[in-house]
Parts: structure tokens; sequence; C-alpha cells
């Protein structure tokens, strides 16, 4: 019963605040709305017994990404509504749900096929994570090597994109200035 | 009784939301935020088919996309300060130089 209430609530609440995300015209407000949507969207890790991804989500998403958008939200003027010209509404909402539609049929059919065993299955007696690190460190170990090494080459590239020119002013155009401050002399 | 259905069908709405966002929107920070709802989506699908299914490959592939995920911000928001300091916005239609 408080399994049903909670799904319930849980989609509703999702569902609003991701539609706030993609229409809202305020990049602040997208911000905060997806970022408690993140949460919520963990609630639904918590519901399905994936305790450990509900905790990575936690702190991967809510945590890790949603503070890099809110620090490079510094090097951006958001204080402004974001002007857009608009394509035709109707038309977006077509193709979206179209395609949708058409993503989940591909996906549900061979799922509700009966033919799914499961290849690592879950373990009545022992904790999600315990389960989750058995089988990542013995059947996913090379994946996350891999995934390992593709965290330090974003990490090494956000560094470098980034931190190039970090001396110089974004927001004062200093070069403006400095033919301001020669014409004053002369 | 909440069943695998009900899972998916939400997990679709979040997408097609996130779709119509990438669909929609010009500046390049909300495409990055509707990205972010799509994978999203894309996660809640993989824990309900591996609860359901009582299988612990769905919650795996839920872990590299969120690996994935969080690179693509770090290298995407990187790439999005470069071009703000080149051309002062984030718009898509005031950065195509192209004119095609």
């Amino acid at each position: 019963m408080i399994e049903t209430i909670a799904f319930y609530l849980f989609s509703v609440l999702s569902i609003g605040l991701f539609s706030v995300t993609v229409l809202s015209k305020n990049v602040l407000y997208a911000m905060t709305s997806l970022a408690s949507g993140m949460v919520l969207i963990s609630g639904f890790f918590f519901l399905l017994g994936a305790d450990f991804l509900g905790v990575v989500q936690l702190i991967v998403y809510v945590g890790a990404v949603m503070a890099l958008y809110s620090f490079a939200m510094m090097f951006f003027d958001m204080t402004r509504d974001i002007k857009e010209k608009n394509t035709n509404q109707a038309r977006v909402f077509l193709l979206g749900g179209l395609s949708a539609l058409m993503l989940v049929l591909i996906f549900a059919a061979p799922i509700h096929s009966n033919e799914v065993a499961a290849l690592y299955p879950i373990h009545e007696g022992m904790g999600n994570a315990q389960d989750v690190g058995i089988v990542l460190f013995t059947k996913y170990l090379v994946p996350f090597e891999v995934a390992a090494i593709m965290l330090l080459v974003a990490m090494i590239a956000g560094i470098i994109l980034a931190g190039k020119k970090m001396d110089q002013s974004l927001t004062e155009d200093t070069s403006s200035d400095d033919i301001l401050i020669q014409k004053d002399t002369k | 009784m909440i069943t695998l259905t009900h899972y998916l069908v939400v997990s679709a709405l979040i997408f097609s939301i996130g779709l119509v966002g990438v669909l929609r929107r010009r500046n390049l920070l909300m495409l990055f935020f509707a990205t972010e709802v799509m994978l999203n989506s894309v996660n809640i699908a993989f824990a309900a088919i591996s609860h359901y299914y009582n299988d612990l490959t769905g919650q795996m592939f839920a872990f590299f996309i969120i690996a994935i995920a969080a690179s693509e911000v770090a290298v995407g928001l990187g790439l999005l300060i470069l071009l703000y300091k080149r051309y002062g916005t984030l718009d898509l239609d005031g950065l195509s130089n192209m004119r095609g």
C-alpha cells in the first residue's frame, strides 16, 4: 500500500519537476527543479530495492553534477531570462511523443517475451551493496576499470578546457577598458 | 500493485519530456539539462527491470550510465565555457556561423 502511494507521489512530482526543467525560461529554476527531480528518482531506486544505486544517484547526480552545473553557472550570465526563437510547438510535441513511443515498443518487445533468464540473480539474504560489489568486481571488472580511465580522461579534459586563460575576466571586457584608459591618457 | 509496466510508462513519460526539451530548446545549457533528464529516465527503466526480473545486470548498466553522464558533464561544461568565452552567447541560432 505504502509502495503504491510512494510510487504515484514520486512519479507525479518528478514528471512535474522535469516539465519545469524543460519548459522554464529561467536557468536557475530549471537547475533547481532538475536537482530535486533527481532526488525523487533516487527515491524510485530505493523503492525498487536498489539501495546502492540510489545512494550513488544522490552522491553523483545531486552532489557532483549539480554542483558542477552551479559552478559553471558563474561563467555564464544567467540572471536574465533566456530568449529563444521557438519552432512549431505542436510539431515538436508530436515528434517527441512518437519517437518515445517507438523507443518503448522497441525496448518492451523483447522484455515481454518470457525467455528472459536472470544472468546474475539477486540473493535474498545479502544486502544490495554486497550483491552489487560481488558482481561488479568479478563479472564487470573490465568495464569498471575502463569507466575509471574514462572518468580520468574526462577530468583532465575538463580542467584543460575550462582552465585556459582563467586569469582573464569574462564579465568585464578588459580590452575595451584598456582602450578607454589609453584615450583618457591621450 | 505496482508492476513493471507502471515503471516503464513513467520512464517513457520522463524520456519524452527530455526529448521534447532537446527538440524545443535553443540554449546549449538547457539542452544539457534535457539530456540529463533522458539519462535519468533510462536509469529508472534499468532499475525496474532489474528488480522485476531478479537480475543485477540492469543495476550494473545504470552505474555505468551514471559514470558516462558524469564525464559527459565535465567535458561538456568545459566546452560550453570555451564557447561562451569566444562568442559571448550559448544560443544555437547565434552560434551558427555557417549560415546553412
